[in-house]
């Protein structure tokens, strides 16, 4: 069944900051860089400030991992006249993708003509989020977690990697290769931090932080801030850039998966899987699509295994073929062919949250509209559909297929 | 696949770093650990397990409650091998498994194993509960390899 709302969203502006390294942004405050991130997004869609009436968060409207934003602060801040949609989906980065989709509703109802989704990011030494999940007294549900040691989302992943590894064969192997062709599409980008060709040599000998994952299969901790601006078709229309349409967006998952590597209670198949089989089963449903039909994936990669997880998740390949499948070059980005040449699917194209900037999951996002604009800088040729994700966490997770317009 | 690394013995995390708090649903597990006595949440109408303890059954939703004594005994559903005292800092091998709990279906508990090298934790190990002293007076579940 076709999605009542497919396309009659774009994506018509984005903006985004410096990226920095852990606290490195420092003295600005995370409202100076969610505010140029936001002014740059308005003036990528050729409107003014006074124009955004919508903000559509997510994460809890949270700003990193200590600070909320405020849209009475960002509205004092920027001078926007009036709001008349503010909200935000639950959980963290999961929420990433599927803010576009809170956007669509805020949108669609009327509520508002422009919405800006923003995220920004300070990692300061006291908001550091490996600190932060340890230094949290424990509540009386993670009173059944936080004593084993498992203190950051690295540990918490590595366990469900370990049995994808068990049940699948999977090798350490994958998780290589998948940080190796993050890297490949980074070294070409002035923003991204880590740039540098990375050899399997050198993989090998980055420490082993919660074995199986090493800290190259670690995320990047950086500062910095992403927003992005939607509206309706029709004033898309009347904006600077080509539209990125809305063309699927879910958010949720099932149960089975729920508070997930806060937990641990999943049966198989679901402990080794991303969580995200529920949202991607609704994008395609909404769009008739799958995934051999995606141009570019854009893969919410805090932790590489999780990449690969979310590959089988999204039928990119069979589950527990995700490592046969990384092995066999297909997520590689092409430059010669703007494409993959082995028939795949080119994943984070930006480099992600492994190489470029890790800004809890909006450089997705951007990439995927750049991707369908056509002015990524590692090009998909013709690139028509962008599959954006967000998550992998405690649910909701996230999923979208933007549309070239 | 690179050479597997030899950690050596795993180790339980120092007791006197580990707080845990309670609340009206998941306080007589903790009574009866304070006993040494290992339970799990038991739905009182439909018999499922659940951990952690939680107001509802999710299957019946009845609120009725069972703390049945188990044999404390379990397998090793999966782990992680860590090298830092997540406190200090400080060099320290410890081996968080999740563990599938035997008499309990459904039901996990998670802690750090001893009793091998953390090299040789495998997947489907048989493990046998022992109690760690932590603040407040509290005992802790853990696991030693059986």
């Amino acid at each position: 069944m076709v999605w009542a709302s497919q396309d009659k969203c774009a994506i018509v502006g984005v903006g985004a900051t410096d990226y920095y390294v852990r606290g490195k942004s420092w003295p600005r405050t995370i409202n100076d860089m969610a505010g140029e991130a936001i002014l740059k997004a308005c003036d990528d869609a050729g409107i003014s400030i006074k124009d955004v009436d919508g903000i559509a968060y997510y994460s809890g409207a949270g700003a990193g991992y200590y600070d909320k934003f405020d849209s009475a602060l960002l509205m004092e801040t920027l001078g926007m006249r009036q709001i008349s949609f503010s909200a935000s989906l639950t959980s963290g980065g999961g929420g990433s993708a599927g803010a576009i989709g809170l956007a669509t509703a805020g949108l669609l109802n009327e509520d508002c003509k422009y919405a800006v989704t923003v995220m920004a990011l300070q990692q300061l030494p006291q908001s550091r989020l490996g600190v932060i999940f340890g230094a949290r007294p424990p509540d009386a549900e993670s009173s059944f977690l936080q004593p084993s040691g498992l203190m950051g989302p690295g540990h918490l992943i590595s366990v469900l990697a370990r049995r994808h590894m068990h049940l699948y064969g999977t090798t350490t192997d994958a998780f290589a290769e998948i940080v190796m062709a993050s890297r490949a599409n980074a070294g070409n980008r002035p923003k991204a931090i880590r740039k540098a060709p990375l050899t399997k040599e050198e993989y090998e000998a980055s420490p082993m932080l919660a074995d199986p994952l090493r800290r190259l299969d670690f995320c990047l901790e950086t500062d910095g801030a992403v927003a992005v601006i939607t509206t309706t078709a029709d004033r898309a229309k009347d904006c600077r850039q080509r539209p990125a349409f809305v063309h699927a967006c879910a958010h949720g998952g099932q149960r089975e998966w729920g508070r997930a590597f806060g937990w641990m209670g999943m049966e198989d198949p679901h402990f080794a899987s991303s969580g995200h089989k529920f949202t991607a089963d609704r994008i395609w449903a909404q769009s008739g699509l799958a995934a051999k039909d995606m141009d570019v994936a854009l893969l919410y990669d805090h932790f590489s295994p999780m990449v690969l997880m979310q590959l089988e998740d999204y039928g990119f390949c069979e589950k527990g073929e995700g490592g046969d499948y990384v092995l066999s070059g297909k997520i590689r980005y092409d430059a010669a062919t703007g494409g993959n040449a082995g028939g795949g699917v080119p994943v984070n194209t930006h480099g992600g949250q492994l190489s470029e900037a890790y800004i809890i999951g909006m450089t997705h996002v951007l990439e995927g509209v750049e991707q369908v604009r056509g002015n990524a800088i590692n090009q998909v040729r013709d690139a028509e559909f962008a599959l954006v994700s967000g998550g992998p966490a405690a649910l909701p997770v996230s999923s979208l297929i933007l549309r070239r317009g | 696949m690179t050479a597997a690394i030899s950690y050596g013995p795993a180790r339980v995390l120092p007791g006197d770093g580990i707080r845990i708090s309670t609340n009206p649903d998941t306080e007589p597990f903790w009574q009866a650990a304070k006993e040494r006595r290992l339970t799990a949440c038991q739905c009182g109408d439909c018999g499922r397990f659940r951990m952690p303890p939680s107001p509802y059954c999710p299957h019946c939703l009845s609120k009725a409650k069972e703390w049945p004594v188990l044999p404390g005994t379990g397998s090793v559903f999966s782990f992680a091998i860590c090298s830092k005292n997540p406190v200090t800092g400080a060099d320290y091998v410890y081996v968080p498994v999740v563990v599938d709990i035997d008499g309990a279906p459904g039901a996990r508990l998670i802690g750090n194993l001893t009793g091998c090298d953390a090299e040789d934790v495998r997947i489907g190990m048989k493990v046998e509960v022992e109690w760690t002293a932590i603040q407040d007076g509290w005992l802790l579940p853990n696991f030693c390899a059986a």
